[in-house]
């Protein structure tokens, strides 16, 4: 994977922000998308190229469980969210779907990685490197369980007794 | 900060929290430890306006991409409500409640409460108030707050659409066994201070990630002798600490709720004595005032009394949080004779506690005294309809999350209370400690 970052520095990116409450009752991918991150960053779906990826601060994604947030942001593009935590509901729920994946960086990563830096992720080798600024970090590997929900493209073709 | 915090020396124990033999039964071990991850078989399930439409989504991927979608695990373990944006907000939230409709009358989900057809409500409300989840049971749902239900002594968590999906299909879902914090709150009582002025203070303390992924147990005298709706407004808000689940031993006051409201069996679980606990929090009810959460996060809290005089545009008394008969009646004791000073809306959390506060003449207090009776929604409280804030508008509100934004436009501002608060910040237009007040 390979894309630009757009960073927001900053702790609780909460879900209200992500994708506000208004837009609860809609459930047209596409048209999530054009208010991912509204609360925040109106302007975010037109920055987005495919493929980019989000670095953030810590517990990302807190608040509610409404999974119109990893859809919102995974359909503006994004292919991952670098952040030192997750909410559980967020994580679980990039995971499960199959939208995006929820990567944590240590602090000095998540401080390191500069708005618009260009980052190539290599899963299976745990690494990513920063193109811009000709440097590498290593990242946390998945949990086993999530790792095989990732090769398996989320929940849906996942059984209970293949874990 | 009334908390004193020490880790426990746990090398020799091997008894299990409420919450570990709730899910070693539901996934079919002798004993499961934090971190194990584990398959667990699922009791109940919940789905409402919003996560319910979102189910429907996911069902319809899935069946693009190959799944038989024609029937589900078990039509009688699923309940669903309409909350979030009933009355219909608008022509989308109507379409969606049709959507919601064919969906439980496809797979014959009977358990189906209907705005504007007897019993309906906020689902964390209905979960208790109708006994849809029993004591020692899994109970997921599509929403945040379903950790409110573990005051009943069931293991309750919040998940998206593509697991509760899941859990329709496979009457299972993979958890992470979460460490259990405990926090045991101990001593008599004040007046005034309510079982939000004690979650306040304990996210205050542990901060909004301070149970992330973990569990919150709630025990000691002051636990033991709250009634079971102030009990749910402890496990409500630990969602706004993280956690997984929160969860209380279930005693003779469960019970007691419970035979009120159905006579079906169930086995309930407690914890063993010599359980393991990540953390052990004391707690001094005594030390604890009528406390706020000042704007944008449930951790940024102080006591009332440091805010007085802080002017307002509106006072909300609604929510899953907010809005239990119990709540009601602690705000009807401070509006009683009296008139609102600013914009004051009540929304019982339910029809059937609506119709309890009526006969109580709860309604009446509320709207002699100025404020707008509303119907049961979610409504304001996310921002939904039914009252959300303008630019610039201040509100003190029952409710859970005072994101930016949560109620309405992202330059308004929530402080989070008791009802008491609430109801004495009404009076006087200013956040007010409701000791400040003389009631009638």
């Amino acid at each position: 994977m390979r894309g630009k970052v757009h960073k927001y520095d900053r702790d609780n990116i909460d879900t209200d922000v992500i994708i506000p409450g208004p837009y609860l009752k809609i459930h047209d991918h596409k048209e999530l998308a054009k208010h991912a991150m509204e609360g925040i960053d109106p302007k975010f779906p037109e920055k987005v190229s495919q493929g980019d990826f989000v670095v953030a601060g810590s517990n990302f994604g807190c608040g509610s469980s409404r999974e119109h947030a990893p859809i919102a942001l995974s359909q503006t593009g994004i292919k991952a969210i670098l952040a030192p935590s997750f909410a559980r509901i967020f994580y679980r729920n990039a995971v499960d779907g199959g939208y995006l994946l929820p990567i944590e960086v240590d602090e000095a990563t998540f401080k390191n990685i500069s708005d618009k830096d260009e980052l190539e992720i290599d899963l299976g080798k745990n690494r990513i490197t920063n193109i811009s600024k000709n440097n590498t970090y290593s990242i946390k590997p998945f949990p086993e369980l999530i790792a095989k929900i990732v090769e398996a493209g989320g929940l849906v073709h996942f059984r209970p007794d293949s874990a | 900060m009334g908390a004193i915090c020490f880790k426990r020396e746990s090398l020799l124990t091997t008894g299990m929290t409420i919450t570990e033999k709730i899910l070693a039964r539901a996934s079919g071990k002798q004993k499961v430890s934090p971190d194990d991850v584990i398959f667990a078989k699922v009791d109940t399930v919940m789905m409402h306006d919003v996560s319910g439409p979102g189910v429907i989504k996911v069902f319809s991927e899935w069946e693009k991409k190959g799944l038989k979608m024609d029937h589900i695990w078990n039509p009688d373990r699923v309940w669903v409500t309409e909350d979030h944006f009933v009355p219909a907000a608008d022509r989308v939230s109507a379409d969606n409640i049709i959507a919601l409709s064919n969906f439980t009358k496809k797979f014959g989900i009977k358990k189906h409460f209907k705005y504007g057809l007897g019993q309906y409500g906020i689902c964390h409300t209905l979960s208790h108030e109708e006994a849809m989840v029993l004591p020692g049971e899994v109970y997921v749902g599509g929403d945040s707050h379903t950790n409110t239900t573990g005051a009943m002594g069931a293991f309750a968590a919040g998940l998206g659409h593509t697991d509760v999906a899941y859990v329709l299909m496979n009457g299972q879902i993979w958890f992470k066994v979460p460490e259990t914090m405990l926090f045991k709150i101990e001593g008599s009582k004040p007046d005034y201070v309510m079982a939000k002025d004690i979650i306040l203070q304990i996210i205050g303390d542990i901060g909004t990630d301070g149970a992330n992924y973990k569990s919150m147990q709630f025990s000691g005298s002051v636990v033991k002798n709250l009634e079971m709706e102030e009990r749910l407004t402890l496990t409500n808000m630990t969602t706004e600490a993280g956690a997984k689940n929160g969860i209380i031993d279930p005693d003779e006051t469960t019970y007691a709720y419970l035979r009120e409201r159905t006579d079906a069996k169930y086995s309930p679980v407690t914890g063993d004595p010599d359980a393991e606990y990540s953390e052990i929090f004391n707690y001094e009810i005594e030390k604890i005032e009528p406390t706020v959460a000042k704007p944008f996060s449930p951790g940024n809290i102080t006591v009332a009394r440091e805010l007085q005089g802080t002017e307002l545009d509106k006072a909300y008394i609604g929510s899953c949080t907010g809005a239990k008969l119990e709540d009601l009646r602690e705000a009807a004791k401070i509006l009683k004779g009296k008139r609102v000073k600013i914009r004051t809306e009540v929304l019982p959390a339910a029809q059937s506690i609506y119709m309890k506060a009526l006969r109580e003449g709860l309604i009446t207090i509320f709207m002699e005294a100025g404020a707008v009776v509303g119907p049961p929604t979610c409504g304001a409280c996310c921002g939904a309809h039914m009252g959300v804030l303008g630019k610039g508008e201040i509100c003190v509100s029952t409710t859970n999350r005072n994101f930016p934004g949560r109620m309405g436009h992202v330059e308004s501002q929530t402080y989070l209370a008791s009802p008491l608060v609430v109801a004495a910040s009404a009076l006087t237009g200013k956040i007010t400690d409701p000791r400040d007040v003389k009631t009638n």
